[in-house]
């Protein structure tokens, strides 16, 4: 008997020792060994981790004016499911001034587009105070909501819109790439402008805080007393060397306008003003509606947020005729002195090309030449540049006029800080002998030397073009950004403190063509551009312009351009200005690049000139053309869009094609009352 | 037998102080455990009134008091009154389902005596083991008796059966550890072999499915039935043997079995199950009444506990520095899910020293039970080892995943008045009975 209970009591010693073994067994599976990844749900689910947004960097003018900051603002953000069945939407909707129904909708669809199980999705973003200040006090009455606060940006001088550009959530297309890996869904970053090229100084770094929080997400303190956390940076300063009372001059006078103006400091390439037509309130740009005023702008028919002094490709008129004679001198074809007896027209290659001056004389040299804008005479030297005896063919005088025009960073983009910048188009031999077969000569394209035909410039380049001839052979890369934070040396503005120079023209060529601006302003075609004491040496640009409407080439009304810089000796802006469809040079360009001269250097306008300035800024020149051409537009859009949706039944098709035929007789119609209307001239090609 | 000569000595002498020392130092970390859990960086003093810790606190001194009173009681009265306090611990029991009980999350196993609630059921494990203890060690029972085997085992179940029908599984299930003092006093080994048949044949039947486990039971007979089959020549009576097991395997896996699961046992039973043994429960087995609220709350539970307890890793995060604990994450865990708290600050060595200190007291119970020259004394401290080692597994199993959530609590530490009175009771009994181990008591 006693073997027996001692049998059973040592057996009842080893349940008693085995059972708990296999706890701790199983205990350092899962607290040693992390079998079945429990640790990392701990560190998902107790610790939050808080990203800090940073204030985005501030922008300044060049004399350190405020030109966007950062404002603190709310969004209501809500979490679906957290929201209980007692959720007083009536008394919600009171506070946030909202209709009830608009709410229910809105959150329905935001439901229909995340579900239900979505975690602080911001329902309302940019609250106004009053909103916010009545829902700070009762926040806590709705559960699952919350307000949350982030700062936008805030243009503090109300101007600067087209280059400064705006921020926007960050899309699911743009989180997927690479270069965007540092971000996260509801990151702001830049999408055009500044705020786009220079995203990486002006966002800076988002700090992390990592929290303990409760089963009920409430915060409860830092975890590990904060040694993870890390410090939000905020992002770089810029300086511009924009003038911003001569930016807001700028914009004024192009409201109302299709066009742009461009003002650049031929010194350093530091754009001084920057203004596309017709401008628009840049606080557009930012707030509770920027979604919808971005809509708006985008439909807009006169294009407000198309960038026209970067992306607009413009056939320069005579505006070019400066840059024609500085190729003409350097080839040696012609000599400051050199003439060409003008009677109205240049008749050289059979067809007439007309010349607004008859007077006897008026191209008797260069200067006079320029200042009167004698076509004839540019498109006889520049037949004389190309054909050039040395050359001996016209293919090898084409492309070293080709050369030329890309070392005045004419064809190519010129590269300034902001980006979608276009080209424009300079013609090369191969697009000659695309066109004509290969069976050209000189006076296939002798309008280029008058600035039309194929060539085309974005008014940067102009104004780009125009620091060279004030320069005397070199410029910088336009750019924006004068220093970020304080530093002028910053590795982004690298490219922009390289000085270019252009083809080996000599000084005196450049001389003799100031001079010649400088007569257009004294004498010329360019004596609205005047301005007491100051040498303005100017270019006034009638340019003629056509564009396909419906498959046939339609003349529309010419654009006025101008170019200037001043002062003659050693100048200190150089401007380009480019009126859409407003007739002469001199009527609008002129004087609105005359005034932005006058700010610049004086400060100040004259009183005496203050009615010009208002008659710049009241001026509305919309042709009601534009809004046709983009009605017809949207609707061969809106064909295009109906084409690629096209079911394969071949009924629908054979309907299409019926609507279709009488979609475009509608749109030849339109295109004959303009024309009778408007007074627009209509060629077809050939 | 060893040679004692009587040296008369005073209690203190008497007293198993590691026993006592193991009390105590439990229910100080049971204290702390509450305490971490419940510690927020801006209480201002230690003892809040409000909080759990500082009544747990006040339990413990009364817990104390108690013990001490116990030790200052002769032995004897111990003796004399367990089938009373069988007696009245089923009226309180009874009573607790009559509308005088309290009826708290589904079960209705509390009584109200208007300054103080408690659980009969936790009670009447004192009661049980003084009885069972009282029973065996009476002259006229003889253990080796069906009859008196089925009196013994029926002093276990028929407060487990009461518990049941309160609804309180967990603790009903508690009952059954007084078969390890049966089985110290001589319950033969068939009735171990044929329970753990059962569960082992249960398990079977919930893990393979019914077909497959059929040709496995039939394969397994006529494997024996191969094996043996010089014996078979010899005699018929093992083919008899051998058939009648596997028909009743077979009727058990297919017929009863299922039947249980799905007439007998609760939807949440059933659920616990088989979170225990870490499957879904099968669409045969669903109950129209049970919402997956519930089947989502108890691996919820579990699931946290787990995260809770693998997140302290080797060294644990510290005291006071539980994240998941500290912050609600594990529900239920002042009380059942306590084992989480220490297994996040103190990681696994806090955790493997806590079961060992457990593994201590339970083999000097089992020394102290092998020392006493009475029957009765023997026989209560194999059912306070019992009570001990089915609530360590049990908590502790659950909290890691490896035993159905019961909800039975940690002993002496989780939190719990009743719990900890009523172990301190059982505890300090023995102590008393131990200090007299010289004398025979019956």
């Amino acid at each position: 008997m006693a073997d027996f209970t001692q049998d059973r009591s040592n057996y009842i010693r080893i349940l008693f020792t085995i059972i708990p073994v296999i706890l701790v067994l199983r205990l350092l599976f899962l607290q040693v060994f992390d079998i079945g990844g429990y640790k990392q749900a701990a560190l998902g689910q107790a610790v939050y981790i808080k990203k800090i947004y940073p204030p985005r960097g501030t922008i300044y003018d060049r004399k350190n004016v405020v030109m966007m900051n950062n404002s603190i603002v709310y969004d209501f953000v809500v979490e679906p499911k957290k929201i209980k069945e007692d959720f007083d939407t009536t008394f919600l909707c009171k506070l946030l001034n909202i209709n009830n129904e608009d709410f229910r909708l809105q959150f329905k669809k935001m439901i229909n587009k995340y579900g239900w199980g979505i975690k602080n999705i911001a329902m309302y973003r940019n609250l106004s105070p009053s909103a916010v200040a009545r829902l700070q006090e009762n926040i806590y009455e709705f559960q699952g909501c919350e307000l949350v606060e982030h700062s936008e940006r805030n243009f503090t001088y109300e101007c600067g819109g087209s280059f400064i550009g705006y921020i926007n959530e960050i899309s699911a297309k743009q989180l997927e790439k690479e270069k965007y890996r540092d971000y996260e869904k509801g990151d702001y970053l830049g999408i055009t402008g500044l705020e786009n090229h220079y995203e990486e100084v002006l966002r800076g770094r988002p700090g992390v805080q990592y929290l303990l929080r409760d089963v009920k997400q409430r915060i409860q303190g830092p975890y590990k007393n904060g040694t993870l956390d890390s410090n939000a940076i905020p992002g770089k300063p810029l300086q511009l060397y924009i003038d911003a009372k001569l930016q807001k001059l700028t914009e004024s006078m192009l409201a109302n306008k299709l066009g742009s103006a461009v003002a650049i400091d031929p010194e350093t390439g530091g754009i001084l003003a920057f203004a596309s037509g017709p401008t628009f309130d840049p606080t557009l740009l930012t707030g509770a509606d920027k979604g919808r005023n971005l809509g708006k702008l985008l439909t807009d028919a006169t294009k407000p947020l198309f960038n026209r002094a970067i992306q607009a490709n413009y056939p320069p008129g005579s505006t070019f005729k400066p840059i024609t004679a500085l190729v003409a001198l350097d080839e040696g074809v012609i000599n400051p002195s050199y003439g060409y007896p003008c009677g109205g027209g240049y008749y050289a290659c059979g067809r007439r090309i007309g010349c607004t001056h008859t007077g006897g004389g008026h191209a008797r040299n260069l200067a006079f030449a320029i200042a009167n804008s004698c076509n004839s005479y540019f498109c006889h030297i520049f037949r004389l540049s190309i054909d050039a005896p040395k050359y001996k063919n016209v293919h090898v005088g084409l492309q070293r006029w080709n050369q030329y025009m890309t070392d005045f960073g004419l064809g190519h983009p010129t590269g300034v800080d902001i980006p979608s910048e276009s080209g424009g188009n300079i013609p090369d031999s191969n697009y000659f002998n695309r066109i004509y077969n290969n069976n050209w000569n000189s006076c296939n394209m002798s309008i280029i030397g008058m600035g039309q035909g194929e060539v085309l410039l974005t008014p940067l380049q102009l104004a780009n073009a125009m620091c060279i001839i004030a320069n005397k052979g070199y410029y910088y890369v336009p750019h924006f950004v004068k220093s970020i934070d304080r530093d002028s040396n910053h590795t982004l503005l690298a490219p922009y403190l390289k000085k270019h120079q252009v083809a080996q023209i000599a000084d005196s060529a450049y001389n003799y063509v100031s001079v010649g601006m400088m007569e257009v302003v004294n004498q010329g075609t360019g004596k609205i551009a005047q301005i007491p004491g100051i040498e303005v040496c100017g270019k006034t640009g009638t340019a003629q312009n056509e564009r396909m409407i419906n498959g046939k080439r339609v003349k529309l009304q010419n654009h006025s351009l101008f170019v200037a810089f001043a002062p003659r000796i050693n100048p200190k802006i150089a401007v380009a200005v480019c009126i859409e469809n407003s007739g002469y040079g001199a009527t609008w360009a002129g004087p609105i690049a005359s005034l932005m001269i006058e700010q610049y250097l004086k400060d100040t306008i004259s009183a005496k000139r203050m009615p010009l300035v208002k008659k710049m800024q009241n001026a509305k020149i919309i042709p009601n053309y534009t809004y046709i051409i983009d009605s017809i537009e949207k609707q061969q859009a809106i064909e295009r869009d109906r084409l690629k949706r096209l079911p394969k039944d071949s009924l629908a098709l054979i309907n299409f094609k019926k609507d279709s035929i009488r979609h475009i007789d509608d749109s030849i119609k339109a295109a004959y009352y303009y024309k009778r209307y408007f007074g627009l001239k209509s060629k077809s090609i050939n | 037998m060893k040679q004692t000569t009587f040296k008369p000595t005073t209690l203190l002498e008497r007293i198993d102080w590691l026993m006592v020392f193991l009390f105590i130092i439990l229910s100080v970390i049971g204290v702390l455990s509450i305490y971490a859990v419940e510690h927020r960086e801006t209480d201002l003093s230690f003892i809040i009134l409000s909080k759990s810790y500082s009544k747990q606190l006040i339990f413990l001194g009364i817990s104390l008091i108690v013990g001490f009173i116990i030790l200052m009681t002769d032995s004897k009265l111990f003796t004399s009154i367990p089938f009373l306090g069988y007696i009245i611990g089923i009226v309180l029991l009874l009573l607790a389902l009559t509308p005088l009980g309290k009826g708290v999350k589904g079960s209705h196993s509390w009584l109200n005596l208007g300054f103080f609630t408690f659980q009969p059921g936790e009670l009447m494990k004192l009661f049980t083991a003084l009885s069972i203890a009282k029973f065996l060690s009476l002259q006229e029972v003889n253990f080796s008796t069906l009859k008196h085997r089925l009196m013994c085992a029926g002093f276990a179940l028929v407060p487990s059966l009461i518990i049941i029908m309160q609804n309180e599984t967990g603790l009903a299930l508690v009952y059954f550890s007084f078969f390890l003092a049966m089985y110290r006093e001589g319950l033969p080994n068939i009735v171990l072999v044929i329970g753990f048949s059962i569960i082992a044949l249960t398990l079977a039947t919930l893990l393979i499915p019914k077909n497959i486990l059929f040709i496995l039971l039939t394969i397994i007979a006529l494997g024996i039935l191969y094996t043996q089959r010089k014996q078979l020549k010899r005699s018929k009576d093992l083919l008899i043997v051998v058939a009648a097991i596997w028909l009743v395997g077979v009727l058990f896996s297919q017929v009863l079995v299922p039947f249980a699961f799905k007439n007998v046992l609760k939807g949440y039973q059933v659920q616990r199950i088989y979170t225990m043994i870490g499957q879904d429960v099968p669409d045969e087995y669903t109950r129209d009444g049970v919402d997956n609220k519930k089947q989502n709350a108890s691996e919820y539970n579990v699931s946290q506990s787990k995260i809770a307890i693998a997140s302290g890793g080797f060294l644990g995060k510290g005291f006071l520095n539980g994240s998941q604990t500290k912050y609600n994450w594990v529900p239920e865990q002042r009380t059942d899910f306590i084992f989480c708290s220490i297994g996040e600050q103190f990681g696994f060595w806090g955790s493997t020293l806590l079961i060992l200190l457990y593994v201590t007291f339970l083999l000097r119970i089992v020394h102290i039970a092998e020392r006493q020259r009475s029957q009765f004394s023997r026989v209560y401290a194999y059912g306070v080892a019992g009570i001990l080692f089915f609530h360590l597994v049990i908590n502790i199993g659950m909290t890691i995943g490896v035993a159905p959530v019961i909800g039975i609590p940690l002993p002496l530490i989780s939190y719990g008045g009743t719990s900890l009175l009523t172990f301190a009771v059982l505890i300090f009994i023995l102590i008393r009975l131990d200090a007299d181990r010289q004398m025979v008591l019956r």
